[in-house]
C-alpha cells in the first residue's frame, strides 16, 4: 500500500525522466574536482623550476621542466677524461719517441701525448686520428683544431670561463661525431623567384629555426659583421641613414631566437623584455653573449673559412660548397653552459694554451 | 524539469524557418533589378544564422570588389607557389611560411622589380580597389535600403587601420618596405619586429586605448549575447514587443543588469556601446601605428621621458637570485 497519492504515482508515470543528460553530467563534473583536486594536492604532473634573472615582476626568469632539469644533459657522462703526468726530467719526448708524432703536440711526453691523442680520438669519434700513416684531410683540420681549440682557451676564457674554469676540448663541439651536429652553412637565399629582402626568408629551414623569420641571420651577423640593432636610441625621431629598419630588426629577432634556442633559454635570460637594447637593464650574461658572438666571429675568419680547401666535396655546404661554421649552439647545444658547465680543460693543459709550456702544477 | 534545462543550453540556433523562400521587396530604387532570382535552404546555415541562401544582391561596386580581390588573391598565391618552385606539395606545406613581402627598404617609394616587391605593389593596388569598392557596396546598399550608414561607417574605421597600415604610413615613411607582409606567419614576425622596432607598442598610448576598446568590444559582446540568449526562454531574441512592454524578456534582462550593477543598457543603449567601442578600435589603434616611426621612435623612451615607465632597483642577473648548479639541481661540491 502506497501512502502516496494516485496522482502523483499517475503523473510520473506519464512524465518519465530522462537521467541520462544528467548523469553524464554529474560524472563529468566530478572527474574535473577530482581532477583538479588530485593537481592541487599533488602538484602539476610536468611540474617546472624556474631560475629569477632580474627584479621580480616582470617576468626576468628562465623557465624549465624539472624532469629536464634532473635528465640533465645525456653527452656529459660520454666525456672521456684522465690526469695528465706531470713530466719528470728526463721523461722521453714525443717528437723523439715517435717517427711520425703530431708535430704540434711533439714536445708533449711519451706518456701524455699518448693520453692526450687517446682522449681526442674519443672525443671526435675518429679512431685513426694522428696514427702515424698517411696524412689524410682528417689530420689537416685535426691540426687547426688544436690550435683553435688552445686559442679559445687562452684568449677567450672570459667567455669560456666566465662563471669559473670549463673551457672547451675538441669534445665540446664533437661530442665523439667526426662532423659536430650544430655546425651551419649558408643556405640563403631561401626562396625561388625572388630577390632581396623577399628572397631570404619565410621558409621553414634548419637555419630559420622553422620560424618564417629570415635565414640568413647567421651570415649576416657572423659573418659580414652588420650591426645588431634594433631601436632608434631617442624618443623622437631622428631617422638618419644606416639607422635600423623593421628589416634588421626581424634579422635580429631570427638571431636572438637562434641564441635562446642553442642555450636553452629565452628572452628574459639576458635582457628585460621591456626595452631590449638598454644596456641599464641587461644581465651580465648579455655581455657574455656579446663576447661569445665576437669570439664565433673570430673563430670562422681565422680558423673555420681558411680550412674551405681542405675538406672533401662531402663536407662542403648544400649550396654553395662552403666550409661548415660554428656558432653558439656548435658549442652550446641546448645549455646556458655547454655540458651543463663541465670543467673539462683541468685535466687538459695541452690544450689550455698555444705557449708550448703546459701547466701541470696542479698534478705535482 | 530536466528536459527544459538542457533545452536552452545549446551552442547553434534553435529555430529554422524552411518553407517558401523570403524574397524581398522592391522599391522606388529598384532594387530587385540587380538581384539574382535563386534561393535555397541549407540546414547547416540555419544552425548559425538564416536557413534561407540567396537571392543576393552584387551591383557593380560587388563585381568590381570581387574581381579585383580575387586578383590580388591569386596574385599573392601565385608569388607563393613561384617561391616553392610551383611545387603543390611544398606550397601546401609551407602556406602558412610564405609570404609576399613587400619592397626591401632601398627602392623607397619607387616602383620596384617584379620579384623584389614589385608584385606586392600591384597586389596590394588590387586590395585597395577591392576593399573600397566593397565599402562602397555597403554604403550605397544601406541607401537602397534606406537606412543609416552605421555599417558603412563602422567598416570605415576598419579600413583606417587598413590603409594606416599599408599606405599613409609607408607614404610617411618614405618607403613601403614599411607595409605589412601577406602571409600567415611572417604578418606575424612583421607585428612582433613592429613592436620591438619601436621600442615596446606596449607602450604607445593609442595602443592602450586599442586594446581597452578590444577587451571592453568583448566584454560587452559577451555581456550582450549572454543577456539575451538567457531571455530567449521567454521570447527575447525575438525583440519586437518585447522592447517595449512589462514584464517582458527584455524588462527581466534589464532588471537583471540594473539589480546586479545598479546600471543597465537599453536595447537602443547597448547597441550604441557595442558599435562604438568596436569602431573605436581600429580608430585608436591607427593612431597609434600612424605615430610610430612618423612622430615617436621609441614608445619605452617616450614613456620613461612621460614617467610612466617604472625603474626597477633589484639587479639583473641570475647571481644575484641564485647559481646555475642550483637551478640543475646540484650545490657545487657536491
Amino acid at each position: 500500500m502506497s501512502i502516496r497519492p494516485k496522482w502523483f504515482d499517475q503523473w510520473n508515470k506519464e512524465n518519465p525522466t530522462n537521467l541520462k543528460g544528467l548523469v553524464i553530467l554529474g560524472f563529468s563534473l566530478g572527474a574535473a574536482v577530482f581532477a583538479a583536486v588530485l593537481i592541487v594536492g599533488l602538484g602539476s604532473p610536468a611540474p617546472t623550476d624556474s631560475m629569477q634573472t632580474g627584479p621580480r615582476g616582470v617576468a626576468m626568469y628562465v623557465p624549465e621542466f624539472e624532469a629536464s632539469l634532473r635528465r640533465g644533459d645525456p653527452t656529459v657522462a660520454g666525456f672521456v677524461t684522465s690526469e695528465p703526468i706531470p713530466p719528470q726530467p728526463g721523461d722521453p719526448l714525443a717528437r723523439n719517441a715517435y717517427d711520425n708524432a703530431e708535430p704540434l703536440l711533439g714536445d708533449l711526453t711519451v706518456a701524455n701525448y699518448d693520453r692526450l691523442v687517446e682522449a681526442m680520438r674519443a672525443w671526435t669519434g675518429i679512431p685513426t686520428l694522428f696514427d702515424g700513416e698517411e696524412e689524410t684531410y682528417q689530420t689537416v683540420v685535426a691540426r687547426r683544431m688544436i690550435e683553435m681549440t688552445r686559442n679559445i682557451n687562452e684568449n677567450w676564457d672570459i667567455h669560456v670561463s666566465a662563471y669559473g674554469e670549463n673551457g672547451v676540448t675538441c669534445y665540446t663541439c664533437h661530442r665523439g661525431q667526426p662532423v659536430p651536429n650544430n655546425i651551419w652553412f649558408r643556405i640563403s637565399p631561401v626562396n625561388e623567384a625572388t630577390a632581396g629582402w623577399s628572397a631570404n626568408q619565410n621558409r621553414v629551414t634548419m637555419a630559420s629555426n622553422f620560424t618564417s623569420l629570415p635565414s640568413d641571420y647567421l651570415e649576416t651577423f657572423l659573418l659580414d659583421f652588420e650591426r645588431i640593432s634594433v631601436h632608434d636610441l631617442e624618443p623622437r625621431v631622428q631617422n638618419f641613414p644606416g639607422d635600423p629598419l623593421i628589416q634588421q630588426t626581424e634579422r635580429t629577432y631570427a638571431f636572438m631566437n637562434y641564441i635562446a634556442g642553442s642555450l636553452g633559454v629565452n628572452c628574459t635570460f639576458c635582457h628585460n623584455s621591456r626595452a631590449f637594447y638598454d644596456g641599464a637593464q641587461v644581465t651580465p650574461q648579455w655581455g657574455n653573449a656579446s663576447l661569445g658572438i665576437q669570439m664565433v666571429q673570430e673563430l670562422n675568419a681565422d680558423y673555420l673559412i681558411p680550412l674551405a680547401d681542405v675538406y672533401p666535396p662531402e663536407r662542403l655546404g648544400p649550396v654553395y660548397q662552403d666550409p661548415p661554421l660554428a656558432a653558439c649552439r656548435t658549442c652550446h647545444q641546448g645549455y646556458q653552459r655547454p655540458l651543463e658547465g663541465l670543467n673539462v680543460i683541468a685535466n687538459w693543459p695541452e690544450l689550455a694554451t698555444s705557449s708550448g709550456e703546459y701547466d701541470y702544477s696542479a698534478f705535482e | 524539469m530536466i528536459m527544459a534545462y538542457f533545452e536552452y543550453q545549446n551552442i547553434f540556433t534553435q529555430v529554422q524557418v524552411q518553407g517558401p523562400p523570403e524574397m524581398g521587396m522592391d522599391n522606388e530604387n529598384r532594387m530587385a533589378q540587380e538581384r539574382t532570382s535563386g534561393a535555397t535552404f541549407s540546414t547547416l546555415i540555419g544552425w548559425i544564422g538564416n536557413a534561407q541562401l540567396g537571392p543576393i544582391y552584387l551591383g557593380w561596386a560587388g563585381v568590381v570588389s570581387l574581381a579585383t580581390g580575387t586578383l590580388w588573391l591569386n596574385i599573392v598565391g601565385l608569388n607563393m607557389l613561384a617561391q616553392v618552385d610551383w611545387s603543390i606539395p611544398e606550397f601546401i606545406r609551407q602556406l602558412f611560411w610564405l609570404a609576399l613581402e613587400p619592397p626591401g627598404p632601398e627602392h623607397g617609394l619607387s616602383m620596384p622589380p617584379l620579384n623584389d616587391g614589385g608584385w606586392y605593389i600591384i597586389a596590394s593596388f588590387f586590395l585597395l580597389v577591392s576593399v573600397m569598392t566593397w565599402w562602397l557596396r555597403v554604403y550605397l546598399l544601406a541607401v537602397d535600403h534606406k537606412m543609416g550608414k552605421h555599417i558603412a561607417w563602422a567598416f570605415l574605421s576598419a579600413i583606417w587601420l587598413f590603409l594606416v597600415l599599408g599606405l599613409f604610413r609607408p607614404i610617411l615613411m618614405g618607403s613601403w618596405s614599411e607595409a605589412v607582409p601577406y602571409g600567415i606567419f611572417p604578418h606575424l614576425d612583421w607585428t612582433t619586429a613592429f613592436s620591438i622596432r619601436y621600442g615596446n607598442l606596449y607602450y604607445n598610448p593609442f595602443h592602450c586605448l586599442s586594446i581597452v576598446f578590444l577587451y571592453g568590444s568583448t566584454l560587452l559582446f559577451a555581456m550582450h549575447g549572454a543577456t539575451i540568449l538567457a531571455v530567449t526562454r521567454f521570447g527575447g531574441d525575438r525583440e519586437l514587443e518585447q522592447i517595449f512592454d512589462r514584464g517582458t524578456a527584455s524588462e527581466r534582462a534589464a532588471l537583471f543588469w540594473r539589480w546586479t550593477m545598479g546600471f543597465n543598457a537599453t536595447m537602443e543603449g547597448i547597441h550604441r556601446w557595442a558599435w562604438w567601442f568596436a569602431v573605436l578600435t581600429p580608430i585608436t589603434g591607427g593612431i597609434g601605428i600612424l605615430l610610430t616611426g612618423t612622430v615617436v621612435d621609441n614608445w619605452f623612451l617616450w614613456a620613461v621621458e612621460h614617467n610612466f615607465a617604472p625603474e626597477y632597483l633589484e639587479p639583473y642577473g641570475y647571481e644575484a637570485y641564485g647559481s646555475y648548479e642550483g637551478f640543475l639541481g646540484r650545490e657545487v661540491g657536491e
